[in-house]
């Protein structure tokens, strides 16, 4: 390498991600230019986001603080903070946070067990791979709304849905599933749409892995099971971690489920969080309502948010220490 | 290490290639058995697909029968025609991925290549907007866009979708970009390649399968995504808005659900069984940088 002045120089400071060399760069003119530089390629879509997402945010704060009911004229007014009163006041409310946090717990764990299983059956070479992998990810590719809408009908009718059908030999009769088991049915549809996206993401841990290492345990004579938990566990376990986070940040916003196969019911006994609020400004007009629990939902999120990112920040330090 | 790896090859060649012992046969039935397993209500929804309303409602359910395109024929006729529908989703998936990309790129960039000083927290700060509930996002923009009449204006579901797939468009570019060796850059700045061509000679053919893949993805949810265009649209419906309102005002005729969901779904399907490795590629985040 020649030594030619400007790579010199340049060269510290572009080395690597998260290189602190630049802070130590004296606060000269031609350093802030540089910083300015390397902001603007992030620019467009920082200020994207901060507005599309942020901006709202501001407005609906600004509208939890007014009682606001859209098909009553003059009745936005300023209400401090009755109605959040309100919000915490509703049994329906706290009621649909916990069923949002049983439902995204459920249904995220089934569908990690579920498709980490998958990935490990299809990591295998055998007779009609490709076949079976093609099969394995197709629920994830139909449409969510189809989805709930054909397992609504065709699946778990009571009279001539196919689940009953092939539950009549063990004695099962004509059972109402939404109406009965709504929580579980929805669970299921769940883990049925997003076991698939797990597969895949810890099919891409599975096939990062080291097949020296996995050989010499094969040739030493470690046992299958030996095997995983020793050498393809610790290999996938931050892609299970990703793929844990990646699915409650997606399952935890589950609505057109609740939507169209049981609109919440029967009762409130499907409203979750993201319905709830639906609810109350789509279907009763109540923006003060709907705003208050939507700030209050915003809140919890940011501290529940917090420690999944410490989480991820984590998976972060521990691939950059490897790589 | 030369010859290690030749002692090793007999074995690596059995444990990808077959399966001599009775596990893996084992294992392989299990494999089959749960593909179609799961398979089965996608089967079962192209099958309805092809019967009349009559052959739809039976009990047993019926695997023979004669097939009819009847339900297609009217998927795409009358006043429920799905045609507007489809078009509308087309130019909302389309307009709001290449957005994204447009903007994710460049953004991805300022975070791997050519890192800003605190490109952690600007990653992280990403992801949390992915995280806060779309619903209380989603009331002020509906009553702005109801003043305005705004509603069923297909841009407002651009620009909303487009800064919903933003933050993981933006972590999986990144994590291509990181793969670039830091090597090839160097030689390129030195050989004084300016930035245009650093990204167009070094860094797009590196990443292109990735930004594929990027794509793919976030049409994906593009495509699926109901909860904003039912909140944002009433007379003007994507698919998935058309299909649970047609279907729903309907009365629920099995056969004609199936169809229009088959025909929903079709597009994704395509591409995802066409491009699956360029999923799971692009879900590898590249292996977690």
């Amino acid at each position: 390498m020649t030594s030619a002045p400007p790579s010199l120089q340049q060269l510290p400071v572009d080395r690597a991600p998260g290189s602190v060399n630049g802070q130590a760069l004296p606060r000269s003119v031609g350093a802030r230019a540089e910083a300015w530089k390397r902001r603007l390629p992030l620019m467009p879509a920082l200020i994207y986001v901060i507005i599309v997402t942020q901006a709202p945010f501001a407005v609906t704060l600004w509208y939890s603080f007014r009682r606001w009911n859209l098909l009553i004229p003059g009745s936005n007014k300023f209400a401090g903070l009755q109605e959040y009163r309100a919000a915490f006041d509703d049994p329906a409310f706290r009621q649909a946070a916990v069923r949002t946090v049983e439902m995204t717990a459920s249904a995220v764990i089934l569908a990690m067990l579920m498709g980490t299983g998958m990935a490990l059956l299809v990591n295998r070479k055998f007779f009609g791979r490709g076949v079976v992998r093609t099969l394995l990810i197709t629920p994830f590719l139909i449409m969510p709304v189809a989805t709930d809408l054909l397992f609504k009908t065709t699946i778990y009718d009571p009279v001539f849905g196919f689940l009953d059908y092939v539950l009549k030999p063990f004695g099962v009769g004509q059972v109402n599933w939404l109406g009965t088991h709504a929580i579980g049915s929805i669970v299921v549809v769940l883990v049925w749409e997003w076991a698939p996206f797990m597969m895949l993401i810890v099919l891409a841990g599975l096939q990062g892995e080291d097949l020296e290492a996995l050989e010499a345990a094969h040739v030493d004579g470690a046992t299958t099971i030996k095997t995983f938990v020793y050498i393809t566990l610790p290999n996938i376990k931050r892609y299970m971690e990703l793929g844990v986070l990646l699915g409650s940040i997606f399952i935890v916003q589950t609505f057109g489920e609740v939507f169209t196969m049981t609109a919440g019911g029967p009762g409130t006994s499907t409203t979750n969080l993201p319905y709830y609020l639906y609810e109350q400004v789509f279907n009763n007009f109540t923006v003060g309502v709907g705003a208050a629990a939507g700030i209050i939902v915003l809140i919890l999120t940011e501290i529940v948010a917090s420690f999944a990112l410490r989480l991820l920040s984590g998976l972060l330090v521990a691939s950059a220490g490897a790589g | 290490m030369a010859a290690t790896t030749v002692a090793l090859t007999p074995a690596r060649a059995s444990r990808r290639w077959g399966h001599q012992n009775a596990w893996g046969y084992f294992w392989s039935f299990i494999a089959w058995v749960l593909a179609i397993f799961l398979f089965f209500p996608v089967f079962w929804m192209v099958l309805t697909s092809f019967k009349t309303e009559g052959a739809a409602y039976t009990y047993p359910p019926r695997f023979i029968f004669h097939p009819t395109l009847s339900e297609y024929a009217s998927v795409f006729s009358g006043v429920q025609s799905f045609t507007k529908p489809f078009e509308h989703s087309i130019f909302v998936t389309l307009f709001s991925t290449a957005l994204v990309l447009i903007l994710a790129i460049p953004a991805a960039y300022s975070l791997s290549i050519n890192p800003v000083k605190k490109w952690r927290n600007v990653l992280f700060f990403f992801l949390t907007t992915k995280m806060l509930p779309y619903v209380a996002a989603v009331i002020p923009i509906f009553i702005v866009a109801k003043d305005l009449h705004l509603l069923n204006n297909e841009w407002s579901l651009v620009i909303l979708y487009t800064s919903m797939n933003l933050p993981l468009a933006i972590w999986m570019i990144r994590s291509f970009l990181v793969e670039v060796p830091k090597g090839l850059l160097e030689a390129a700045r030195i050989d004084g390649a300016g930035l245009w061509v650093e990204i167009t000679r070094v860094i797009m053919p590196i990443t292109l399968p990735g930004i594929a893949a990027t794509a793919l993805i976030c049409s994906i949810f593009a495509w699926n995504e109901f909860f904003f265009a039912q909140s944002l649209t009433t007379t003007n419906p994507t698919m998935s808005v058309f299909l649970v309102s047609s279907i729903q005002s309907e009365g629920l005729y099995w056969a004609h659900l199936a169809a229009a969901s088959t025909v929903a779904s079709l597009p994704v399907i395509l591409a995802g069984w066409i491009a699956q490795k360029q999923l799971v590629r692009g879900l590898s985040f590249g292996a977690l940088k």
